[in-house]
């Protein structure tokens, strides 16, 4: 797109000073116009154009459409009586959808095409999709466009969007092991991700402090391994329940299980599986990560993730493969002498990625690709061509845009996440660091930008549960969301702020508790229960 | 200026009370070291537990009045807290169970209160209020001894969190010998209402989650530039064109409602009227109050802090603190005081001919003295006391006995307390105490560590810090984020202003407010996470 048509389409909005400027994320192409259309709720309604490909009966609209209507209106009553008379041409009366490829019952993917067009004028009212998932972009941008007036009279002026994606891959991960999430607390969650059009739930299930995953093959993993067994866990009921839900919102669920590190609460349920520490010639009664040296610990592996391949249906899995810690596997003698067998000397590397090669050749045996986070690149596991790598650290070993270059240069898809702990808290407007960061400003050739698949927000739970999540998030995370969506020019600050202060009344409003940006108010603020 | 010092007969009596205090924590030596497994946020006095248990069941436990008691059941704060602590304590198992067996073992049937003095049911606490309780846990009657009503309170909040449930969720206290009473008579929290309105019933949790924490003072710096949401009944025009909007307004009912609703909690409301500074949303209402600010010869449009030089500011003043005064009763008013701008000041003309008529030269700590000399002393005149912001102290060539010093910058504040008791000031240490300031990671820790006596002075300096608060300022606060970002953080300011100046144990301090939190977290605060864990309850909020 050209940058002058962009900057045409800002200036214009903020002269209109108002409504259009109210859009999060910003969309790629905008033109508004003071001419405004009136919307009556009790009449209005989203409809399938006779051309599209998806109709009555598409579950991921007929549902969207039943979550826009009660977003814009509220849950009023439709027993009114509709106003009388024809529809003049300053009323809308409903919203066409036309999605051009079928398709309502698969899974987004990475490859989903997002595109859609929004075109509100005296002669339509127009949603243009390639697909479902463009439609229910459309719809969040549709929903943010509608506003009222302080008589209350619902408007949406005149507009034209042309909008798609920047990343294909827009991410949010949650950490459910060292605290536990209540399933309410993901699935509200995934909707607010909807409406900054993420759309992907990183879901980091397991680590260290809790496993609570129920897995039907290995049922001791949580009856052992999460905080509490009864009440501690996603059931597979859960899971089913979090991958629909967050289907129905155009959002991918990319489950990680973590491994060989972060695994000491798999380590009750499994015995034989992690690495007994060694302190002199006797067993300390520790234990480290998985061990790598046990023909029991891939035939374990292998029968695990043969369930999980199953259960999540996202062709990605994530496998962790972050800070393994050596000391353990140092000190145990049977590791030590399997080091010998291998040839691999004093290099606890090689035993990394000894583990690593081996799982990954599990999980492609399932047919699933896979995410890994960094060291697995950085301590030279060799992977298949296709393994996206996740930049996570900000400094070490180097600077994570100098990552991100030895990463795309070395052929392998990069996602982003460096710059964004979103658990890192600081005094202050801290989305305007967030929101600054651009995540091809390394070094490279166009064939490297176009490895960068996208970027993920990551909300690590150490010091975060159910009690502060929402407001540490949101609107936080939105300014990730808008450098993944919107064009890379989008940029300045005055205009962001503006528009997040507005989108995160506009969150209160929609019962989402998320945290002011600075002094000020909402005209609906939260309301304590 | 004559001085009326209506303030200053009042600070001996405030001196006595906090030397007694001072007497009463020597004497009881802190049993810092206490039982591994005690639950108890803010650690007691001294605390003796032996491994007999006691059981309670919700059907056959009750709160009572012993025969000796100076209050009874006509005593309404002790009626309605003895409905709050059997639900805190009992209310989630009613909830999920219907009743259950007692096993056997001795049972506790009653928790006998006895108020020894006259019980002050009717009355507002004070900064002299009474605090002390003994707690002797026995089957099966224990007893609640207080000479005032605000003792029983504190007791009945340790009371409640001496019972837990057992292995078979049977209601367990352990028999106990309880003398407690508070290392410091000012223990507050404050809030910010300006910057972002707090709805009523988020002050009431606030309200709560304090008394929890054996808080007693909710500072409510109810107005400052952004807004002015304290709805006037002398000055309407204030709030309705100050604040945010017709809907994000204390009426005088809602003001009442938090008074009385603090009272019953023994948590005293010390309301701020900050100025000269910090008043931009006064002038919204108030024509002619602020300095009009000067570009050259020309008004820039722009308004500085109050003018201070002519009389209708005073008068003003005066009409709108009779006003505080009679609608808060609390004997304290917080004045502010703090961030002073002098550069309006400076751009004004008629300014520039008073400071010399009074022979300022360009010192505008002196105007700024003169202000608030005047405004300290109006609050005299109404029989009440002030409590100012350093400042106030800070650029005062000699300031007039009288005002409590609440000690806010983080830079040097020991030598600030050092200074300011030195001058014979009361001071309320809050500098190490920002809570608004946010990192990542366990900052509870840094604000437990500090202790407010560690400044350089003699024991008659020590002895006039009478206590600190715990600040949450509004910039990025409002009701989405107040309890997480208070809870648990505020406890620790909790324990440093209550307990014994030994107990400072990280480890077992960790362990207590974990345990804190989560039943914080039960009760229906949304307090955070202190670290990596869970609670049994927490899918329940």
């Amino acid at each position: 797109m050209a940058g002058s048509t962009l900057w045409f389409s800002l200036l214009l909005a903020a002269a209109f000073a108002g409504r259009a400027t109210a859009l999060w994320p910003w969309p790629q192409y905008i033109q508004t116009s003071e001419r405004r259309y009136t919307i009556f709720p009790y009449s209005f309604q989203f409809q399938y154009h006779v051309s599209s490909a998806a109709q009555v009966g598409c579950s991921v609209l007929d549902e969207a459409f039943q979550r826009y209507r009660e977003l814009l209106f509220g849950s009023v009553s439709f027993h009114f009586p509709q106003p009388m008379g024809k529809w003049h041409t300053s009323e809308k009366n409903s919203l066409a959808i036309l999605v051009v490829t079928p398709g309502c019952d698969q899974f987004p993917s990475l490859e989903s095409v997002e595109n859609y067009t929004l075109t509100v004028n005296d002669e339509q009212c127009l949603l243009l999709s390639e697909t479902v998932w463009g439609a229910l972009r459309g719809l969040e941008t549709f929903s943010q466009l509608v506003w009222r007036s302080p008589e209350g009279t619902f408007y949406i002026n005149k507009t034209e969007i042309e909008d798609f994606p920047r990343f294909p891959h827009r991410g949010l991960l949650l950490d459910t092991s060292r605290h536990y999430l209540p399933l309410a607390s993901i699935l509200d969650t995934l909707d607010v991700m909807a409406y900054n059009k993420f759309n992907v739930f990183h879901w980091h299930l397991v680590d260290d402090s809790s496993f609570p995953y129920e897995s039907f093959t290995f049922p001791d993993l949580t009856k052992k391994g999460s905080y509490n067994p009864a009440t501690h866990i996603y059931t597979a009921q859960d899971v089913k329940e979090v991958i629909e839900y967050a289907r129905l919102r155009g959002i991918r669920v990319l489950a990680e299980f973590d491994t060989p590190g972060h695994t000491l609460s798999w380590g009750p349920g499994v015995p034989g599986l992690l690495t007994p520490c060694y302190s002199g010639s006797h067993p300390s009664g520790t234990f480290g990560p998985v061990n790598p040296a046990l023909n029991n610990t891939y035939e374990f592996m292998s029968t695990f993730f043969l369930e999980i391949s199953s259960v999540f249906p996202d062709f990605y899995l994530h496998l962790g493969g972050d800070e393994v810690d050596f000391t353990c596997w140092k000190s145990n003698p049977d590791i030590q002498a399997f080091m010998k067998k291998k040839g691999f000397g004093e290099d606890f590397k090689k035993l990394e990625s000894f583990y690593i090669q081996k799982l990954l050749d599990i999980v492609s045996a399932y047919g699933k690709g896979y995410v890994v986070w960094q060291e697995v690149f950085d301590n030279k596991v060799k992977v298949q061509p296709d393994t996206v790598i996740q930049v996570w650290r900000e400094e070490m070993p180097v600077r994570y845009m100098k990552e991100m270059e030895l990463v795309t240069r070395a052929g392998f898809r990069a996602l982003l996440s460096a710059p964004w702990y979103l658990n890192h808290i600081t005094y202050g407007p801290d989305w305007k660091k967030i929101y600054m960061v651009e995540p091809l400003a390394f070094e490279g050739s166009p064939e490297q930008n176009a490895l960068v698949i996208g970027g993920e927000a990551c909300m690590w739970g150490e010091y975060v549960d159910s009690t502060n999540l929402v407001p540490r998030l949101w609107p936080r995370a939105g300014a990730v969301a808008e450098r993944l969506w919107s064009n890379k020019m989008v940029t300045n600050l005055d205009f962001a702020y503006k528009r997040l202060a507005h989108f995160r009344c506009e969150l209160l409003r929609r019962g989402v508790q998320a945290q002011p940006l600075s002094v000020g108010y909402c005209d609906m603020e939260f309301e304590q229960t | 200026m004559e001085h009326r010092g209506l303030g200053w007969p009042r600070l001996p009596r405030l001196l006595e009370l906090l030397a007694a205090l001072a007497v009463q924590a020597l004497r009881a030596s802190a049993i810092a070291a206490a039982s591994p497994d005690l639950r108890l946020w803010p650690m007691p006095l001294s605390v003796q537990t032996t491994p007999r248990v006691l059981h309670l069941s919700p059907d056959n436990f009750v709160f009572s009045h012993s025969p000796t008691s100076k209050a009874g059941p006509s005593c309404s704060l002790l009626q309605e807290a003895f409905r709050r602590y059997y639900d805190y304590i009992f209310g989630f198992y009613k909830w999920h169970h219907g009743s259950a067996d007692l096993r056997v073992g001795v049972e506790l049937k009653q928790l006998q209160v006895s108020v020894v003095l006259d019980p002050e049911c009717d009355t507002f606490p004070k900064i002299s209020s009474d605090e002390s309780y003994t707690l002797l846990v026995r089957g099966p009657v224990a007893s609640l001894t207080a000479n005032r009503v605000w003792g029983v309170l504190r007791g009945l909040e340790t009371f409640s969190q001496l019972i837990y449930q057992d292995f078979y969720g049977t209601f367990t206290v352990n028999e106990s010998n309880i003398v407690d009473s508070p290392r410091f008579p000012h223990r507050g929290i404050l809030i910010d209402t300006s910057r972002h309105f707090l709805s009523v019933k988020s002050i009431f949790k606030t309200l709560d989650a304090m008394a929890f924490n054996k808080f007693n003072v909710l500072h409510w710096h109810i107005v400052d530039d952004p807004s002015f949401p304290y709805q006037s009944v002398t000055f309407p025009g204030l709030s309705k064109k100050g604040s945010y909007s017709s809907s994000h307004v204390y009426t005088p009912n809602d003001v009442r409602m938090v008074i009385e609703y603090a009272r019953l909690r023994g948590i005293r409301i010390v309301p701020e009227f900050d100025s000269p500074g910090h008043t931009q949303s006064w002038g919204e209402g108030q024509k002619d109050l602020l300095t009009p600010c000067y570009n050259g010869k020309e008004p820039s449009g722009a308004f500085g802090p109050i003018n201070p030089i002519w009389n209708t500011t005073y008068s003003f003043l005066s009409k709108f603190f009779k006003e505080i005064s009679t609608v808060f009763p609390d004997e304290f008013i917080h004045l502010g005081g703090d961030e002073v701008d002098f550069d309006c000041w400076a751009s004004n003309p008629e300014i520039q001919d008073f400071m010399r008529d009074k022979g300022f030269g360009r010192d505008f700590k002196k105007l700024e003295s003169f202000y608030m000399q005047a405004v300290l002393d109006m609050i005299s005149a109404i029989n009440k006391n002030s409590i100012v912001w350093q400042e106030v102290f800070d650029d005062a060539s000699k300031l007039m006995p009288g005002p409590v010093i609440q000690v806010w910058k983080v830079e040097d504040y020991t030598q600030e307390q050092s200074k300011v008791t030195e001058a014979g000031f009361p001071v309320i240490l809050s500098a190490p105490w920002y809570l608004d300031w946010i990192s990542y990671g366990q900052d509870w820790k840094h604000y437990y560590a500090v202790d407010p006596l560690s400044f350089e002075g003699s024991q008659e300096q020590k002895k006039l810090v009478i206590g600190g608060e715990a600040c949450l300022w509004g910039e990025y606060v409002d009701a989405t984020n107040l309890s997480p970002r208070l809870w648990p953080r505020a406890s620790a300011v909790g324990e440093r202003l209550w307990s014994h100046k030994d107990v400072r144990g990280l480890e077992d301090a960790y362990r207590r407010l974990t345990i804190h939190r989560c039943r914080m977290l039960r009760r229906g605060i949304a307090a955070e996470p202190v670290f990596t864990g869970y609670c049994d309850h927490e899918d329940r909020m």
